[in-house]
């Protein structure tokens, strides 16, 4: 649904010669651009997108929950060249990085380990339907309303308002947010690092007697804290009229015979 | 120099031949593209042929290093060169050998794995500056782009090792998932304190903001972040002494214990570029890439060459760091699994996420010669 939603409005403002920006949708200078170059652009933007909604659609037909991930990471590329497309790269280059580099990753280790069985997950599947059905419809609706809408979000000025920028997007991106939107920037922070440690704390839990080894005590280990060399007498003292050096070699040599 | 060569080769080559085959109207498209595919098989083929002669320097190196000889034999007509034939009569044997897919493999994925792996550590190479102005895409989000592809190496390994239904090879692929995730996070601390330092993340941008002499170098400043980085590489790249998703003693070889043949030469050629782009990314980020090291100095730095920025540097510079995967390799014993984890999550993340807060504090406060 939400790559449909994505390649919808993409579409839409791809077509308009809207672009994405930091502080929100820019019109930009399109106009010199060759009509060949757009054809070509629009060949490759329809590429990405039927791949984009095939592989969203095969996340939640396909049985196997291992293909199922890999189709999603699929999906995240494909929209994250289609926002290259539209010249939004940091966030392209991010979607790759979290998404597909990190959370994906996690997403299929997990997956791979648990070895789930599909067959009661769908079950319910007939019951669920209508409901289903019910907001896909809905979302389907507003969906077409904001697409086919000039407004894009409340609250922005119109596009043509804004001039054209030429600086880079990831620069002006980083700016608006650490500026305009700092508080909602670092509101969702917090929100997020309480999650993680709300995670961490309901998920963790001790066994009573833990018995892991522990590196940090290990890696610092050295010779002297564990073997103590003595030097003793060996049981018979070795034969008068050796010289010095010698009798400190047999030494050693009876030490290591003890040891075998 | 580089440069003069393209434009003979576009306007000797390329122009007549698009002149004549292209359809009309798209003759100027025709040509870029086709000049772009020169540029990337200007990087592929002397990265692929390094590739090939970094495995015969490995085991000539680890060789002198363990009192060993190393491959001296397979030489050109009859005669020993070193033994410098013998990359590509390995080339040329795992040509031939027979890929063999296990019977109870997730075929598909089986093969689509190696190229997994092997793309995103070519495609890497589009952003990496060679020169002032030998680069294949001057992009502005070039340090993103390199953490985004080196991000996605992982899924090669853990697909090879899921498809290959092994016991082993999963084994293998959970390892590696479970290390680089927390190698990828330090690395990526480690680009934003070289992204504060040189205020840009464009990678020829980074190597400007470093010129002055070998002081001025992103090394001295951000010296922990340095060795983190460079860490981080050698364990995001499964080499030695992080290789626990290989770990030949215990897991047999992890990940790729099922492939033959090219199947697991791809795999071996993508653990390789990807040491190769590790150890230009560290001599661009913290060692100058292009920059001469002696450019500064008082007397030497008045010859020329000597001081001026050349690619011959970041060759030389690349070599020294890929000497050094080599050396850990001979030198160290393999890491125990909970003792890396500790390493990456314990260790160096903290060590990164203080150190972005002195560089960053460094940067307020001007302190030179670095940021005056």
């Amino acid at each position: 649904m939400v790559a449909l939603y994505q390649v919808m409005a993409i579409y839409h403002f791809g077509r308009r010669g809207v672009c994405l920006y930091g502080g929100g949708y820019v019109e930009q200078e399109r106009k010199t651009k060759n009509w060949k170059l757009k054809m070509l652009e629009q060949v490759v933007f329809y590429i990405f997108g039927a791949v984009l909604v095939t592989s969203a659609g095969m996340v939640v037909t396909v049985r196997n929950p291992v293909h199922a991930a890999l189709f999603l990471v699929l999906a995240f590329f494909c929209s994250a060249a289609i926002w290259l497309l539209l010249q939004a790269e940091f966030l392209a280059i991010v979607l790759v990085l979290v998404y597909v580099g990190a959370v994906m990753v996690l997403f299929l280790f997990v997956v791979m380990m648990l070895n789930i069985n599909l067959a009661p997950l769908r079950e319910g599947f007939a019951g669920f339907l209508p409901v289903g059905l019910f907001v896909a419809a809905l979302m389907l609706t507003a969906m077409g309303l904001i697409v086919s809408s000039d407004h894009v979000l409340p609250g922005l000025p119109p596009a043509a308002a804004q001039p054209p920028i030429d600086a880079a997007n990831t620069e002006l991106l980083g700016k608006t947010l650490f500026t305009e939107y700092l508080y909602p920037f670092e509101i969702a922070g917090a929100i997020l690092l309480v999650a993680i440690i709300a995670a961490i704390s309901l998920t963790m839990r001790k066994p009573a007697a833990q018995r892991t080894p522990k590196p940090e005590k290990q890696v610092v280990v050295k010779r002297d804290t564990r073997v103590r060399l003595v030097n003793m007498e060996s049981a018979s003292p070795p034969e008068k009229g050796d010289s010095g050096g010698l009798s400190q070699r047999s030494q050693g040599g009876k030490q290591g015979d003890n040891s075998d | 120099m580089f440069e003069y060569l393209f434009d003979a080769i576009r306007d000797g080559i390329l122009a007549p031949v698009v002149a004549m085959v292209a359809p009309a109207g798209y003759e100027s498209y025709t040509l870029y593209t086709l000049e772009t595919l020169v540029k990337i098989l200007a990087i592929l083929i002397p990265l692929l042929l390094s590739v090939l002669y970094l495995t015969y320097a490995e085991r000539r190196i680890i060789g002198l290093i363990q009192c060993r000889i190393g491959p001296n034999r397979v030489g050109f007509f009859g005669r020993r060169v070193w033994g410098l034939g013998q990359p590509i009569a390995d080339a040329v044997k795992l040509l031939f050998k027979e890929i063999i897919i296990p019977t109870g493999a997730n075929k598909r994925l089986f093969i689509i794995a190696p190229l997994l792996s092997v793309a995103p550590s070519l495609a890497a190479w589009a952003v990496v500056p060679f020169d002032d102005t030998l680069v294949l895409a001057d992009i502005n989000a070039g340090l993103l782009y390199i953490l985004a592809l080196t991000s996605l190496a992982v899924y090669g390994v853990i697909i090879a090792g899921w498809a290959s239904n092994s016991k082993y090879a999963f084994l293998g692929a959970m390892r590696s998932a479970a290390q680089i995730v927390a190698y990828e996070i330090a690395m990526g601390f480690a680009l934003v304190c070289v992204l504060i330092a040189a205020g840009s993340l464009n990678l020829g941008e980074i190597i400007s903001s470093q010129s002055g002499s070998i002081l001025h170098w992103f090394w001295l400043p951000l010296l922990p972040i340095f060795l983190v980085y460079f860490i981080s590489g050698v364990a995001e790249t499964n080499r030695a002494p992080f290789d626990v998703a290989e770990g030949e003693s215990e897991i047999v070889a992890g990940f790729h214990v099922e492939y033959g043949g090219m199947a697991f030469s791809i795999f071996f050629m993508a653990e390789y570029a990807n040491m190769i782009l590790i150890s230009v990314l560290t001599a661009v980020l913290f060692c100058g890439g292009w920059l001469s090291p002696f450019q500064g100095l008082p007397l030497i730095g008045a010859i020329p060459y000597i001081s001026e920025p050349s690619i011959l540097w970041l060759l030389i510079k690349t070599s020294v760091f890929l000497f050094l995967f080599l050396w850990f390799r001979a030198t160290f014993p393999r890491y125990r699994y909970d003792q890396i984890m500790r390493l990456g999550w314990k260790v160096f993340l903290p060590i990164t996420i203080v150190w972005i807060v002195v560089i960053a504090g460094m940067v307020v406060a001007r302190v030179p010669p670095w940021f005056s």
